[in-house]
Order: C-alpha cells, then sequence, then structure tokens
C-alpha cells in the first residue's frame, strides 16, 4: 500500500520539530528513516501514522488524504509500534496482542475465532507463544517490545510503522525481528538507529534537525561524509568477506 | 427460539452469566426488603408483590404494605441503580484518565451537586421550578463544564483532567461551606450535611422513575464501548492507532458517566467510595478487560450500595446512619488495599 506525505510539518509551541517533509513510501517496500537523537524521526513516524493533530502538510494513503478517512479505516491499514508502551493495567500478554484485533471487531462483531488463529499466529511469528498467559507486568523491555510487535501484526496492517523497533532486544532477537520484518508482504517505514542495520532497508531516509536531508538506497544515502556531517562519526567501509556484504565502522570524531 | 433472532453477543455463555447475575441483583432486592427494624417473612412480601403486580387481593396489614411498597422497595431499587451507576462511572473514569484512583467525584461533579442542591434549598435559586434535586443536577453538569474547560485550557491530557477535577472539587465544596455559613439556619444546616453525606431516606418512586432508566442507558454505553476501554490501557495515543475515535468515545462515555453521577447525586446525596473501590475490587475477581469488567462492576456496585443500605438502616437501632458513612467505613480499607497491592514492584 502506497504511502506519501507531501510538505508535513509539526511545530511544538514555537519550536518546530518536523519541517516540510515530502516522501513516498512504494507497496511493499522497507523504507529506514534515520537521524541523531532528536532529529524528529519518532514525531515524523507519528505523523506518518496520522496520531499528531495540528500538522501543517497531507498524508494520502493510496491516494486518499488521511484527514477523510475514520480512525477504524487507519488501523485497518496502519499498524503503528511507538517505542513506549506502557500501562498500569494487569493484562496478559495475550490480552495485549488482542487488542491488535480492536480496529476489526465491533460491539456486533465480536472476537471470533478466526481472530484467535491470527493473535496465536503473531505471538508464534516473534517467538511469544509459550509465554500467552503470563503477565505484561513481568516482562522483559524485549519482552515487551516483541508483544507490541505482535499486537502490531495481529492488526494485520497493509503498512507497518515503528519506532526503533530493535531497541531492548538481544542481538539474535534483533536479527530475527528484521528478518521478519522483511519477509512480510507489507510496506515498512521505520526508524533505526544501528546504521549497520539500516543498510538492509530498500530505502533510507536522513533525519537532521526536523528536515529529511537525503533519502535513496542505502548505499548512496550512507557515504562517509554525510556519516561525518550529520551524525559526526568518522566511518570505514568494510567488506564482510563471507558474503561480501558492505559493513561500516565507526569512530568518533572529537576523539 | 431459531438462532437468527438471538444476537451474536449473546450466544455460548453469555445466557448464563446474564442469568446468575440476575438471580444475584434479585436476591439483594429481596434482601432490601426483608431486612429491616420491622422483619417481615417473605410470606407478607410475596403476599405485598401479588398484590400490587397480579391484584390477586390476599388480605395483607396495610402497614407492612406501606412499609414493603412505598418505603423499602423504592430505596433498594433506587440504591441499586445508584450502586451501579457509580460503580460504572469509576470503571469508565479509571479507563479514560489511567488513573488507579479516579472515581466520579473526581471531576468535581459531585461537590457540584451539592453546591446546586444548597443554591436552591438556602438562596431560593429556580424559584421553585427547581427542586433539591434539580439544583443538584445543574450544579453537577456544570462544575464538570467548568473541570472539562480547565482542563483543555491546560493542555488536555489525563493528568490536567485529575488536577481540575480537584481544583473544581475544592471551587465548589467552598461554595457550599460559604452559603450554608452565610444564610443558613441550624436546622437548614443539619439537614443539609445529612444530604451531602448520602441518604436514600427519603427516597419514593418519583425518584426511582427518575434513576431507572438513567443506570441501564449508561450501562449500555459502557458496554458498547468495552473495546474501546481495552484500547486506551496503553494511552490515548495507542488507542487512536487501534483505531478508536478518540474523542467520540471520549465524550459519549464522559457524557454518560456525568448523567449517572449527576442524577444519583441529585437524588441521593454524595456517596464515596463505590466507584473507587467496586471496580478495582472486580478487576481482581474477572480482570482488567472490559467486557466482562462492565457487567460486573455494575452488578456488585448495585448490589455492594444495597447491603450498605440494609447496613444503614440497622446498624443504629432506631436511626439511620448516612450511607455515606456506611460505604466509606468500607471503602476506606479497601482504598488502603488497593494503595497496597498496586504499590510499585521493587
Amino acid at each position: 500500500m502506497r504511502l506519501e506525505a507531501k510538505s508535513l510539518g509539526w511545530a511544538a509551541g514555537s519550536r518546530r520539530i518536523v519541517e516540510d517533509v515530502s516522501l513516498e513510501v512504494a507497496p511493499g517496500e522497507t523504507l529506514g528513516l534515520i537521524g541523531p537523537n532528536g532529529s524528529g524521526k519518532s514525531t515524523l513516524l507519528r505523523l506518518l501514522a496520522g496520531l499528531l493533530t495540528r500538522r501543517t502538510g497531507t498524508v494520502l494513503l493510496e491516494g486518499a488524504p488521511l484527514t477523510t478517512l475514520s480512525r477504524r479505516d487507519i488501523a485497518q491499514k496502519i499498524a503503528v509500534v511507538e517505542q513506549i508502551a506502557e500501562t498500569s493495567e494487569a493484562l496478559l500478554v495475550r490480552d495485549v496482542v488482542e487488542l491488535g484485533r480492536t480496529p476489526w471487531l465491533s460491539a456486533l462483531a465480536p472476537f471470533g475465532a478466526q481472530d484467535r488463529a491470527i493473535v496465536a499466529q503473531a505471538l508464534e511469528a516473534v517467538g511469544m507463544a509459550q509465554m500467552a498467559g503470563h503477565s505484561w507486568a513481568t516482562l522483559s523491555g524485549g519482552e515487551r517490545q516483541r508483544v507490541q510487535i505482535a499486537r502490531a501484526l495481529a492488526q494485520r496492517p497493509r503498512i507497518l510503522i515503528l519506532d526503533e523497533p530493535t531497541n531492548h532486544l538481544d542481538i539474535h532477537h534483533q536479527l530475527s525481528l528484521l528478518r521478519l520484518v522483511a519477509n512480510l508482504p507489507v510496506t515498512v517505514v521505520m526508524a533505526l538507529h544501528d546504521l549497520n542495520q539500516a543498510m538492509g532497508c530498500d530505502r533510507l531516509a536522513v533525519m537532521d534537525g526536523g528536515r529529511m536531508v537525503a533519502c535513496g538506497p542505502p548505499d548512496e544515502v550512507l557515504s562517509t561524509a554525510r556519516l561525518a556531517s550529520i551524525f559526526r562519526v568518522q566511518a570505514t567501509r568494510l567488506r564482510d568477506p563471507a558474503d561480501n556484504a558492505t559493513v561500516f565502522r565507526f569512530l568518533c570524531h572529537e576523539v | 427460539m431459531s438462532d437468527l433472532a438471538v444476537p451474536r453477543v449473546l450466544r455460548r455463555t453469555h445466557g448464563l452469566w446474564i442469568a446468575q447475575g440476575a438471580a444475584i441483583l434479585l436476591l439483594a432486592v429481596l434482601a432490601g426488603v426483608v431486612i429491616g427494624e420491622t422483619p417481615l417473612p417473605l410470606s407478607t412480601v410475596a403476599a405485598v408483590f401479588a398484590n400490587r403486580v397480579w391484584d390477586a387481593g390476599l388480605i395483607v396489614d396495610p402497614i407492612d404494605v406501606g412499609i414493603i411498597w412505598s418505603y423499602r422497595l423504592p430505596r433498594t431499587l433506587l440504591a441499586a441503580a445508584c450502586g451501579a451507576g457509580l460503580a460504572l462511572s469509576g470503571v469508565v473514569l479509571q479507563a479514560l484518565v489511567r488513573n488507579a484512583l479516579a472515581d466520579p467525584y473526581l471531576l468535581g461533579v459531585s461537590a457540584g451537586a451539592g453546591a446546586g442542591a444548597v443554591a436552591v434549598t438556602i438562596l431560593g435559586v429556580g424559584g421553585g421550578l427547581l427542586g433539591i434535586s434539580g439544583g443538584a443536577f445543574v450544579g453537577a453538569t456544570l462544575a464538570f463544564g467548568v473541570v472539562a474547560a480547565l482542563a483543555r485550557a491546560a493542555g488536555g491530557g489525563s493528568a490536567q483532567l485529575v488536577l481540575a477535577g480537584i481544583a473544581g472539587s475544592q471551587l465548589f465544596n467552598a461554595l457550599t461551606s460559604f452559603l450554608i455559613a452565610k444564610s443558613a439556619n441550624a436546622e437548614q444546616a443539619r439537614g443539609i450535611m445529612f444530604w451531602l453525606l448520602g441518604n436514600l431516606s427519603g427516597v419514593r418512586w418519583p425518584d426511582v422513575v427518575l434513576a431507572a432508566p438513567v443506570t441501564p442507558v449508561g450501562f449500555l454505553i459502557c458496554l458498547w464501548f468495552a473495546r474501546a476501554m481495552d484500547a486506551f490501557s496503553f494511552g490515548v495515543s495507542s488507542a487512536a492507532s487501534l483505531g478508536i475515535a478518540v474523542r467520540r468515545v471520549q465524550i459519549m462515555l464522559i457524557g454518560a458517566v456525568t448523567l449517572m453521577t449527576a442524577t444519583m447525586v441529585s437524588l441521593v446525596g454524595s456517596i464515596g467510595f463505590v466507584g473507587l473501590v467496586i471496580p478495582h475490587a472486580m478487576r481482581f475477581v474477572v480482570g482488567p478487560r472490559h467486557a466482562r469488567l462492565v457487567p460486573a462492576s455494575a452488578l456488585a456496585g448495585a448490589v455492594f450500595l444495597i447491603v450498605a443500605d440494609i447496613a444503614s438502616r440497622m446498624l443504629i437501632p432506631g436511626q439511620v446512619v448516612p450511607i455515606g458513612v456506611v460505604t466509606a467505613l468500607v471503602g476506606a480499607p479497601g482504598f488502603a488495599l488497593i494503595l497496597v497491592r498496586n504499590r510499585r514492584r521493587p
């Protein structure tokens, strides 16, 4: 499903967090969003999901402005995993994932066998099936992250918006999550901090000071000059002899 | 009945739960009618009902008829409607405000009702058109309006609503005290204080007729939005991303809460702790999902207030203890228990 942004902007008071961002995400594409802390990645993701009011510019979903769609329509197409998910309710893992079915249910179309199967499948996909009966409050950060991703999968979205999904995850789960996301037949927009992991995206968009300063294939976008100017690191490109893939090694400028 | 005639939502185990709930409620109402300073045998109660409902023409002492039909039954029914309404209000507010300590009095509704009732009784606001109940209702709605406007002006978050509610409650409580201190004579002051503490003594059938439709309507609204309230578990933004029309749901639910609380407070005064403690207690029993929590809390609230009313009549022989005192005596320790059980894990 195609997602387009036209001169998106958002300000917190007089402080402009995101300014004049236009981009287009093709159906099935995985777009990585990178940039230093406070560059506006999370805000841009929330804008793309239509979760912020008082924005400037438009977001188009399959050509239709988000503002013309109901929240339910949007939620059937776009699932979001934010960085922070906290609750004081004593929910079980299964309860949290079942929340993902919300946009498909109503008082007259209650949770049924098909929904149960979708929830089980989503739990399976993130390796949390055996934890379904555990309490959310007892989970570790990484487990919570995986449950939230399962919740998003249970939404059966066409577009998945993820804010640093590999945060809190151990290396095994980071890689398995990225592979899971890459294999899904959906459009993905995700913010990432690990630039080596970002190399796996179809395209990368670079945010700096609220503006999008570059967008293109990872090889072009992650030039050593750009890494120096925006991320303030000195980068060396290495080749992994195992599969000839490009790997970065970083050194801090100031040192 | 054919399968088609039964909506999908009511099939399977639902029927059993509804039957059990209705049975428990019926038993509680029966207890409320039978138990009292004048113990009345079930046979008398049955005879009165038979006479009233089927015109059976059985011979019953008219005093017993009066006690059962005009005194105990209406106050028991109102206690049930009131308890269910307050508990539902607590469920809704705890879900929307995402604060374990939220309850119907948080929004200043009860304080506003008190101020409204006092304004009518002492100052004669409304020129006799508004009764004490009408004044309370206007005051409650007004107070909620003030609190909502203040919360909105402060940025509209749930923390802002809590703070605005506290400010609003203080303001309207102060207004009540000011009016009493300035204008009331001793007898009026005593009457108002008694009313403010919650009181079902004066309840008659017209009050029941007024309250009876409010709680079921509020209950259906809560049940309709049960899934939406679940979606608020991870906050407003998460609810929106799950397809909840946040503003519309908030307006509908808070509207239902204001209607229920204002009606109940205007009829029986402020009865504390029901809205706070019952939803928490029910979370321990049926879990946090609102499809169960809503009906369980409504039922428990109704039963709890019926029992509290019986206690308020029986505690001191020859005297009625304000029901708000009874609920607070039970509710405050319950509240303490919630605090302890909700403490952050180390």
